[in-house]
């Protein structure tokens, strides 16, 4: 019975009308128009894209970074599809938006994997919704390239899916930022961090960084990162403070650092913070302007600088952001440079991984991991455009430059630049150990 | 630092949060002691206040005192006008049931809030303030019996966040005279006190009604007009404002507005002075806390009424 009526059903779906006929002809319509743009891929054996699932921070207290990853893969994107692709292959980039919540994060990821049917995962930034998402990546056996900076990659907490070959995570960057701190700024330390995943590696590893420098933390404030007023947070700050650590995140930044400055009025200690409090964020905004005279941590100089490389200059180029580190549409769409170049780079290995384990297709994810972990050097060029790098296929974690820039006259001029090697510590895991 | 300007400061932050978190409350006291609607929306007028307070803003250009005085004037009055259209073709079809007007002001709320989120997008936007000076303050300090005035560290406050707290006070007494002293407010408090007498005598009570939601919405949107050059406008930043506002109407007394008033101040220096000394995170549980406790065993509030 079941079987007659489906038939019939079938029968009746099958069967050509004038609006099927009308659609088909549209189609190869319009197929037959887009033909020059698919001819380019002609070469492979498919000329199916290949789907890269971009998890982006569309909303929530992530959104300014979303805007800015989303620009700069998008720009790495076309520029890799202008240079044939990957494999003879075009890429795709599907974004979802994940609410930067890391229970959305994990459904994000599944969507990929299941309805996009995405070759990977990639361009998460907040530690906690790649925290949340990475176990769900790791069971779909969906590779997951994080843009995070979080040391929980490196830490071993995640799985063999999960990689961040694009940008360093936080443990190597304040430990290569200790030597400075002690040395130039003071050794009496108070931390004001935010209260999650991301600002507790800075609280671990720069307290046990500052104190191998033969520094002192004196205290630790952490915040709420949704918090909107910090004013009451700062009188927990001791007198004998020579230097103020600081790094926050969310929709208030400005504020934070705004009161931060009222707090202390013509009293400042040394500041050190780190380029978080004010990314997206104008330095010449009012009520800033007690930063002169204080050092930033930046992933990547937002103003370009004197000696600033060709690559960085075509990565600003194609990416859309001006000399001072703006949109070069809207002077006051500031990006988030420190960061954003990750997402660049990580689709460069990407691409390199693919190529170097001749990626096919999804059967192929598990060729892709170990050619991503089989990567060391990578060296400073148009794929790399902050620096040189060193992958570790072991922890999957990428070791690079560092930047300090002090703040002169309302711009941040780079006044000091890290080795790799400042960057190193032991390996915490061996992930290749994990199965496929 | 030392225990004195330590309190001080707590003092002061408090009474920033309390004069914000009155005008909020007051608002949604009026609306419920009016109408006795609870609208779960009120964040998102506080929101809607803070964005076209960006907007206008921008609009003014230039003169930040220009941007700040027309903002101040206007976004109000447009908040206040939106909440009116809601009301007309929202609540009043739904003929004010109780458990209707619920779910009709929490379909509001998303409905606010993601047409904030598509038009004026994610982002935490800056108001400049139209001045802005820090004013560092002085503490006596006893030493060898001789009473001395010393500039502690850390110890200030900005000009603009005095003026935020007066602002309130001012307002909040404008709202008492308009309550107590003119004809509007007579209308309001007979429609509070018997709805269906008040109709009996010929009081337009639909149009009270409208106007005492648009006043409601006005004043939240008022309040975020003041805050909004201190934080930045945000499409989520509605939530906080939702919470504490109820807590405070909860502990004042549903629907009074001295109870509002005072519950606020008693919130807003708790929270100053418990975040200074212990954590933020514990102020809230003590806010949270307390409204349990009301509940339980005072649950008409404060100083409320007893009135159902």
């Amino acid at each position: 019975m079941m079987t007659t009526t489906k038939t019939v059903a079938e029968k009746a779906a099958s069967k050509p009308t004038r609006r099927d006929a009308l659609r088909t002809l549209g189609l190869g319509g319009a197929a037959a128009a887009s033909m020059p743009l698919w001819a380019r891929y002609a070469g492979a054996q498919t000329a199916e894209p290949i789907k890269v699932g971009f998890q982006v921070h569309r909303t929530g207290i992530g959104a300014a970074y979303g805007r800015w990853y989303d620009r700069t893969t998008s720009a790495a994107a076309a520029l890799i599809n202008e240079q044939g692709g990957i494999n003879g292959r075009p890429l795709e980039i599907i974004a979802e938006d994940d609410g930067t919540d890391p229970k959305r994060g994990a459904e994000v990821v599944e969507k990929f994997a299941a309805k996009h049917n995405c070759d990977i995962g990639f361009g998460t930034l907040f530690s906690h919704v790649v925290i949340g998402s990475s176990p769900r990546a790791g069971e779909l056996k969906l590779p997951y390239f994080v843009v995070s900076e979080g040391h929980h990659v490196a830490s071993g907490m995640l799985n063999r899916y999960t990689l961040q070959p694009g940008i360093t995570d936080v443990k190597s960057q304040v430990q290569a930022m200790a030597p400075f701190v002690a040395d130039n700024l003071g050794k009496k330390v108070t931390m004001v961090f935010p209260d999650f995943a991301f600002g507790h590696d800075h609280r671990d590893y720069f307290t046990a960084a500052i104190e191998a420098q033969g520094g002192e933390m004196l205290e630790h404030i952490a915040i709420p990162p949704t918090e909107t007023s910090f004013t009451k947070y700062f009188p927990k700050i001791p007198r004998e403070t020579e230097v103020i650590y600081h790094v926050m995140v969310g929709p208030a930044v400005l504020t934070f650092v705004k009161e931060l400055g009222e707090f202390f009025g013509p009293q400042r200690p040394e500041m050190f913070g780190f380029l978080d409090s004010l990314e997206a964020v104008d330095i010449g905004s009012p009520g800033l302007e007690f930063l002169d005279g204080t050092y930033f941590w930046e992933g990547n100089p937002r103003y370009a600088q004197e000696n600033q490389s060709e690559y960085d200059a075509f990565f600003r180029e194609r990416v859309g952001v001006d000399a001072n580190g703006a949109s070069v549409s809207d002077p006051r769409d500031v990006s988030t440079y420190a960061h954003m170049f990750g997402c660049w780079e990580t689709l460069h290995v990407v691409k390199a991984g693919m190529e170097a384990s001749g990626y096919r297709g999804t059967q192929d994810r598990a060729a892709l991991i170990e050619a991503v972990e089989a990567m060391t050097d990578l060296p400073h060029s148009i794929a790399h455009p902050q620096g040189a790098k060193v992958f570790n296929g072991k922890t999957h974690q990428v070791f690079g430059k560092q930047y300090i820039s002090k703040v002169v006259d309302g711009k941040m001029l780079l006044v000091h630049t890290t080795s790799i090697e400042d960057t190193f510590y032991p390996d915490e895991v061996d992930y290749t150990t994990q199965s496929l | 630092m030392d225990f004195g300007p330590y309190l001080m400061l707590a003092i002061m932050e408090g009474a920033l949060t309390a004069a914000v978190l009155a005008l909020t409350a007051s608002g949604l006291a009026l609306v419920f002691g009016v109408m006795r609607v609870v609208n779960v929306a009120h964040g998102e007028f506080f929101m809607l206040g803070a964005v076209l307070a960006w907007w206008v803003t921008q609009l003014a250009g230039g003169s930040p005192v220009l941007g700040f005085l027309l903002a101040l004037c206007v976004v109000p009055v447009l908040v206040g006008m939106l909440a009116a259209f809601v009301d007309m073709t929202i609540l009043k079809r739904i003929n004010y049931d109780p458990e209707r007007t619920i779910v009709a002001t929490i379909g509001t709320l998303y409905i606010l809030q993601q047409v904030t989120l598509m038009t004026y997008g994610p982002e935490a936007r800056p108001v400049a303030p139209p001045f802005n000076a820090r004013i560092a303050l002085p503490w006596i300090d006893m030493s060898d019996g001789t009473l001395r005035l010393y500039w502690p560290w850390g110890l200030s406050i900005t000009s603009y966040k005095l003026f935020v707290i007066g602002a309130a006070c001012v307002v909040l007494l404008g709202l008492w005279s308009l309550m107590t002293k003119t004809k509007l407010g007579l209308l309001m408090r007979a429609t509070e006190q018997d709805r269906e007498m008040a109709l009996a005598f010929g009081i337009p009570v639909q149009r009270i009604y409208a106007i005492a939601f648009g006043l409601g919405a006005g004043m939240a949107a008022l309040a975020a007009v003041l805050i909004v050059p201190i934080q930045q406008a945000h499409y989520l930043m509605g939530g906080d404002p939702l919470l504490l506002s109820f807590i405070v109407v909860i502990i004042g007394g549903l629907g009074s507005l001295p109870g509002a008033i005072l519950a606020a101040l008693l919130i807003g220096l708790s929270d100053g002075i418990i975040s200074i000394f212990f954590s933020p995170t514990l102020a809230k549980i003590f806010a949270t806390l307390f409204v349990a406790f009301v509940l339980v065993f005072r649950p008409k509030g404060l100083w409320g009424t007893g009135k159902p």
